[in-house]
């Protein structure tokens, strides 16, 4: 774990010129360097963690009430029907958004690794979108697959007179437009893992398959692609994160609907929280969020933090 | 460089390159059509947006749009345009950039040259508070932000962003430190050099590079933020975000698209030139730091 000759916890074993080390606050300056940071998260992190979980196990409406009811709002959230359409379309959203983003991350990754002209350019546009936010974007998306004067009056232009392109407006459609418009926006992030990752590649293993013989196809299906499983473990905790905790996109796109088409649970518990003044509801679809993403996230970061421990080991 | 497909210069190795330009030039296309499509609805007048046409140039440049959207666009009660919320902005995200990163720069530095007993679990825990849906904090932080008498305020805005900041800038610099030569800290050790003086005259001058990362990540993050700042403020404390959305959202009467483009455009520019300006160097700092944990 710890690298020992990192640390120095007793500065008496060191020799001679001794200077502020040797008093209490010289001593300990590391963690005193820490402890308002410290402060600040137990309180605003895991204090607030605490208190929100507790809201949802009280009695709480308009105001805060602590009579403690057990599991009752959260009974009560899960028997909603808003919450299951909110449920279900993280679902649909979070696979369709991790499905597509990382297969064009990828494609993308793949052909920018073929020396190819002004490749630099092309990655600056490639990524652009991460920089903007998803009101500005989703603004942006709400005016281009707008029905009236949108894609929908474009393809009428170009002579497909019967094309009809009303996602945004229909109730089963237009979480489709939410996945399109998040794909867009994030999957240039996902070709620069994947790139990052290729370039890693010892390109003497690739040589070697290509002396055998071995066609561009089957030396990137059998070889390449299994060798960016750590780049795909890491874009899929990403996304899925960030799917998660979309909320702007949806504010901005189709502000929840049509009526709750388009409800995820971040938007859930905004609605309940805020407006609707139902704080436990509010608190307990919190809790879910807070507890989905702790499954993905805890042991996310328990493998990075070990396998980098490990490596620094040797150092 | 791993040009697989492309390796002898045969027919085939010809199409096939063709055909690699051909998706990536289509891919071009479809990332920079929203941004087009928002620059040319923005300088082209409404009658001429409601003819149709997204993709057209504009006939005749009309600036209404950014005039409008700069000086009168109303967001409530109130027609001052964007500038305002610019403003307000601008205030939150300066500090909201400074403070954290500077936090951070010390934190990184006690936590990987400097470790104690704790100290990894101490970078665990603050790390964990890097990926919390921020939603779990809300409702506490608003009564919170009531109790002082700083709700629907900058100021309390402000120290949320400065707040929830701190365990992405701090894991940035631990992640930067963890790789600095460890004999030179062991040496600077021993010679006695103070803690505080290794790290003002060694260590910070050299994290520059992650330094501008913690800056850029802070910098957009905060910009971009809406669930804080639509939370957290009231009309006049409104960050540009909150008054793009408002104006999109509640204007009554016709839709004035150009309006809402020209809007939509100048609250996204300041992350985007911060992006065409240092995005190289965020990524790289990105690429060795945050996804490689």
């Amino acid at each position: 774990m710890a690298i020992t000759d990192n640390s120095i916890h007793v500065p008496t074993s060191q020799p001679r010129k001794l200077r502020k080390g040797t008093t209490w606050v010289g001593r300990n300056l590391p963690w005193l360097t820490l402890l308002p940071t410290g402060i600040l998260g137990a309180i605003f992190i895991y204090g607030f963690i605490v208190l929100t979980i507790y809201i949802s196990m009280s009695a709480s409406k308009l105001v805060p009430d602590y009579t403690f009811v057990g599991f009752e709002q959260w009974a009560k959230l899960w028997g909603m029907r808003r919450w299951g359409i909110a449920v279900n379309n993280l679902f649909v959203f979070s696979g369709l958004f991790i499905l597509f983003a990382t297969t064009i991350g990828l494609v993308l990754a793949i052909l920018l690794d073929q020396r190819i002209r002004h490749e630099g350019a092309i990655r600056t546009i490639i990524l652009y979108p991460m920089a903007l936010s998803f009101i500005v974007t989703g603004t942006a998306w709400k005016w281009i697959l707008n029905p009236g004067l949108g894609i929908e009056s474009l393809l009428h232009d170009w002579g497909f007179v019967e094309a009809q392109f009303d996602w945004l407006v229909r109730r089963d459609r237009a979480i489709y437009t939410v996945v399109l418009a998040a794909v867009w926006q994030s999957s240039g992030f996902i070709m620069a893992i994947f790139l990052a990752s290729l370039r890693g590649i010892d390109p003497s293993i690739m040589q070697s398959a290509m002396m055998d013989g071995a066609s561009s196809w089957r030396i990137y299906r059998r070889i390449i692609i299994p060798q960016l499983r750590p780049a795909f473990f890491t874009a899929v905790v990403i996304l899925l994160h960030m799917a998660i905790k979309s909320y702007d996109l949806v504010i901005a796109l189709t502000n929840g609907g049509p009526g709750t088409a388009t409800d995820l649970p971040s938007t859930f518990m905004y609605d309940y929280a805020f407006d609707r003044s139902r704080i436990a509801i509010g608190a307990a679809s919190a809790t879910m969020m807070l507890f989905t993403i702790a499954a993905i996230i805890v042991p996310y970061l328990y493998s990075e933090l070990r396998s980098h421990n490990r490596s620094r080991g040797h150092a | 460089m791993h040009d697989i497909v492309l390796g002898e210069r045969s027919t085939t190795d010809r199409i096939l390159r063709a055909l690699v330009y051909a998706i990536l030039i289509g891919f071009v296309l479809f990332y920079l059509a929203p941004l087009y499509v928002m620059v040319v609805t923005s300088v082209k007048s409404l009658e001429e947006i409601l003819a149709g046409g997204l993709l057209n140039l504009p006939k005749k440049l009309d600036f209404y749009g950014w005039d409008e959207a700069w000086n009168n666009a109303c967001v409530g009660t109130e027609c001052r345009g964007m500038a305002p919320f610019m403003i307000n902005s601008l205030i939150a995200s300066t500090l909201a950039t400074i403070i954290p990163t500077a936090i951070g720069a010390l934190n990184g530095y006690a936590l990987s040259l400097w470790r104690f007993k704790g100290s990894e679990l101490f970078f665990g825990m603050l790390l964990f508070g890097a990926f919390i849906p921020f939603q779990i904090v809300l409702l506490p932080m608003a009564s919170f932000l009531g109790w002082i008498g700083w709700s629907s305020s900058l100021t309390g805005l402000t120290f949320t962003y400065i707040v929830y900041g701190l365990p992405f800038t701090t894991l940035y610099f631990r992640n930067f430190f963890v790789s600095f030569p460890i004999d030179l800290v062991n040496a600077a050790k021993i010679d006695g050099i103070g803690y505080f003086r290794f790290f003002w005259r060694v260590a910070l001058p050299s994290s520059v590079p992650i330094m501008i990362v913690s800056v850029i990540w802070q910098f957009t993050n905060t910009w971009n933020d809406f669930l804080f700042a639509s939370t957290m403020t009231k009309l006049e404390s409104a960050t540009v975000m909150v008054a793009l959305n408002n104006f999109v959202e509640v204007a009554n009467g016709v839709k004035r698209y150009n309006v809402d483009m020209a809007a939509a455009i100048i609250a996204g520019l300041p992350t985007l030139v911060v992006y065409l300006v240092a995005g190289r160097y965020f990524l790289r700092g990105l690429m060795a730091g945050a996804v490689k944990g």
